[in-house]
């Protein structure tokens, strides 16, 4: 095997265990710490099944940040939907052996590819030209999306222009990866730069405000029932500290003891 | 403490986003507590010596006790889908009054010491360091945060600047850096029962006063007990419902309403008080303390329901927080010896705890109450959402109640009735600039500036209907109207209760000719009774 294809294989699987350890810890601590106070927003649903809907709504349609504004909603929603459509069709570079039918159905998806560049297009335009959302904006944000779009814009060209990468060499060594069966890969430069950004987008995923692909679904805004006279919500160190204090309470509290 | 000479804001035609005019709300912040009332509070009196690292074991402390503040720390993404949300960036242009550049004051202190990132790449991610002009920062933005959730709305991850605020206050507790107004409420709350120290005597000759105005009035004779064990409700209301205009017009409303129910209620001199401070320094233990002497004063006095008046923050604490502070509601594991004593005492037909509208829509529902909506002919009124109500809270237990309700009682005593603009109301509710603990002299311009919003859709609909009547269901709301109407040129006693309106439309207990036995008996019970 090359050099250069032992690096990156290298890079991948560094990549990979930083991202699924990183991931792990992120949401186990998500998952542990407590919500000690009942604080779901309005419009709040009264029942489980309805913040199912809601999280469900705010997930694929991206409900509030519609509400807010639009031209912010239509640049991350085409972002977030091409990337989605384009990774589906990425799986059949990792897939090994034979493409069942079905890769036939998602073989148009490499379009989406162009609705995620002009989305991050508009959301890089939006922060530079919006005198607010510039101040809020640290180099960090910027690189974040550049970095996509460069991803973005190196798949299109390899995709749609005539650099083609060699696809038999690219599924050899992205199925190789999950195989463990290593094969070179092709050293187009269009290649190179789509993948290394992209491992290096999966290492820094646990470090970054990616996090928000897990926080949405931990935020207690939006995953609580709004049910909080129905039901007791009480966390563990509010539960001890309320059994610990019961005594001492009872004495410090009141004019009549 | 805000400069004197400020411009009170010109109301526009159509709400405009600002641009930005960085630094022009800079200052020190509210008033700074003392030792006398941050030592009740278990709070160090000054700034301690080695207050950054206090300050940083405390954030930690937060962000490991709360989801909220570790996911929203973590999950934003600088979308700026809040910038333009909050009325006190709208009303004053400064930057750092848009939600997620407040949160940034905290967010970037925490990048700063508990991630990856911000150890090693500060100026990448945009960490700083906690030192003077950054706690003056804090200090300053965190005080001009009503903690209204509104921001809450929009966030489409619903980051709630309001949390991270009350974080960033109980570390500048935490520190010795409290604010006055607060902490100074809250100790009188926490001794006394009620955040105007109003001792058992005053009260009792408040509410005698009272009775004996309304009989004059209306010839008939409400009461309004106090410490009346062995009633059914046991009311709890702002301390403000005793005292001033407009406040004790709507708790002249309650009173006539329970009146007309014919059932029996008290007030408690030991837990008088419904407004809850504890939720805006962001304290879970005193918060606790205050809803603790609720929960003796219902055990103690036998009541079978807890109800809460008019006002947006304790309705929050109660219909929220009530239920896990101290167990006034339902639904306790059995193993739960705390909660179950009082939620075996409570009636469980009724939610606990309810809200006087919830009650009054009730009866309005079930016929109970007879109104003459002509006596509020002279007015057309509008309903301001309080932040807290709408956004934190439901009432009558169905989808939106809390929108709905308050809107069929106003509708059920007057006829005129008009909403205002539908994006400046409801969910999208526009705070009225004083709340989350900045009701105080010394915050005026935050006040007067964060009250544009809300003026401005008020504006609007006194053009196109004539509105002349403003109605809200929370005592900050209401203080805060009487002070900065004027400053927009409206007429300041323009802001009412909502049972305002209810005592104003309401038949007292005038014999019908068509009396059913049932009346008949009632009457003669009250009659007998007294
Ligand atoms: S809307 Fe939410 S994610 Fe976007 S900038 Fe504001 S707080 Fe951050
Ligand atoms: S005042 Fe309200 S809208 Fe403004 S930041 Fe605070 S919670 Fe958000």
């Amino acid at each position: 095997m090359s050099v250069v294809s032992t690096f990156f294989t290298a890079l991948f699987y560094i990549s990979l265990v930083i991202f699924v350890v990183g991931m792990a810890r992120k949401i186990y601590q998500y998952w542990i710490t407590p919500a000690p106070l009942k604080i779901p927003t309005a419009p709040t649903p009264l029942t489980q099944t309805g913040v199912v809907m809601r999280m469900a709504r705010e997930v694929v349609l991206f409900e509030s940040l519609f509400k807010s504004n639009k031209w912010t909603w239509l640049f991350g929603w085409l972002f977030h939907i091409g990337l989605a459509l384009v990774l589906i069709r990425h799986a059949r570079y990792f897939w090994p052996g034979d493409l069942p039918e079905i890769f036939l159905l998602v073989q148009p998806f490499k379009y989406a590819a162009f609705a995620m560049v002009i989305g991050l297009i508009g959301l890089i335009g939006r922060r530079i030209a919006v005198e607010r959302i510039r101040y809020i904006s640290a180099p960090s944000d910027y690189l974040m999306l550049i970095l996509i779009l460069v991803i973005g814009i190196s798949g299109v060209v390899m995709t749609f222009t005539s650099n083609h990468t060699d696809v038999i060499m690219v599924k050899q060594f992205a199925s190789g990866l999950l195989t463990f069966n290593w094969a070179n890969l092709p050293t187009e430069v269009h290649f190179l730069v789509h993948i290394f950004l992209a491992f290096a987008l999966l290492a820094i995923f646990p470090i970054s405000k990616l996090l928000h692909v897990p926080g949405v679904f931990f935020s207690p805004t939006r995953n609580q029932v709004d049910d909080a006279r129905k039901k007791r919500h009480i966390s563990p160190w509010a539960l001890k500290q309320e059994q610990e204090q019961e005594v001492r309470l009872n004495e410090t509290l009141g004019k009549d003891e | 403490m805000a400069k004197d000479d400020f411009e009170v804001p010109k109301l526009p035609t159509y709400l405009e986003i600002p641009e930005i005019q960085e630094g022009i709300m800079d200052g020190k912040g509210p008033f700074k507590s003392v030792e006398e009332f941050q030592a009740p509070l278990g709070f160090p009196g000054e700034k301690v010596k080695n207050w950054q690292e206090v300050a940083i074991n405390k954030m930690g402390e937060l962000k490991s006790k709360y989801r909220s503040v570790q996911v929203f720390l973590d999950a934003c993404v600088k979308c700026g889908a809040c910038t333009d949300k909050c009325h006190y960036f709208l009303g004053s242009s400064d930057p750092k009054n848009m939600p997620v550049a407040r949160q940034d004051l905290f967010r970037s202190v925490y990048r700063r010491h508990f991630t990856f990132a911000g150890k090693y790449f500060p100026k990448l991610v945009g960490a700083k360091e906690l030192d003077d002009a950054m706690l003056d920062d804090w200090y300053n933005y965190f005080h001009q945060c009503s903690q209204c959730r509104r921001c809450s709305v929009f966030c489409p991850y619903g980051i709630d600047t309001a949390e991270i605020s009350m974080a960033a206050r109980e570390v500048m507790d935490a520190v010795g850096v409290g604010q006055k107004y607060c902490n100074q409420i809250l100790g009188k709350a926490i001794t006394v029962g009620n955040n105007l120290g109003l001792p058992e005597p005053a009260l009792r000759d408040t509410l005698l006063d009272l009775e004996e105005e309304i009989e004059e009035e209306t010839g008939v004779a409400v009461k309004y007990p106090l410490d009346q064990k062995g009633a059914e409700i046991l009311l709890i209301t702002p301390s403000a419902d005793f005292f001033a205009e407009p406040h004790i017009d709507g708790l002249i409303g309650y009173g006539k309403v329970f009146h007309q129910d014919g059932v029996t209620w008290t007030m408690s001199s030991y837990a008088s008080e419904g407004a809850n401070f504890g939720m805006f320094i962001g304290s879970y233990d005193i918060m606790r303390k205050a809803a603790l002497r609720i929960r003796k004063a219902a055990l103690d006095l036998e009541v079978s329901r807890v109800m809460v008046g008019e006002c947006g923050h304790a309705w929050r604490v109660a219909y929220s927080f009530w239920n896990t502070l101290s167990g006034v509601g339902a639904g306790a594991n059995s193993s739960d010896e705390h909660a179950m004593k009082l939620q075996k005492q409570l009636d469980s037909r009724y939610p606990q705890p309810q809200h006087i509208i919830e009650y009054t829509h009730d009866l309005i529902q079930r016929d109970k109450l007879k109104f003459d909506k002509s006596a509020n002919d002279d007015r057309t009124v509008t309903f301001h959402d309080s932040c807290n109500v709408a956004r934190a809270t439901n009432m009558g237990g169905i989808p939106n109640g809390q929108f709905i309700l308050p809107r069929e009682v106003l509708k059920a005593v007057c006829n005129n009735y008009v909403d205002m603009e539908r994006s400046t109301i409801m969910e999208s509710t526009f705070c009225c600039g004083g709340g989350g603990g900045l009701l105080t002299d010394d915050l005026m311009e935050i006040r007067i500036k964060g009250a544009m919003p809300r003026m401005q859709a008020l504006k609007e609909v006194e053009k196109t209907d004539a509105v002349d009547t403003l109605v809200a269901i929370c005592a900050i709301c209401k203080s805060q109207f009487s002070k900065v109407l004027p400053k927009f040129d409206f007429d300041p006693y323009m802001i009412v209760s909502a049972h305002q309106l209810v005592s104003e439309a309401i038949i007292m207990d005038k014999p019908e000719t068509d009396n059913s036995d049932a009346e008949v008996a009632e009457e003669t019970e009250t009659t007998e009774a007294e």
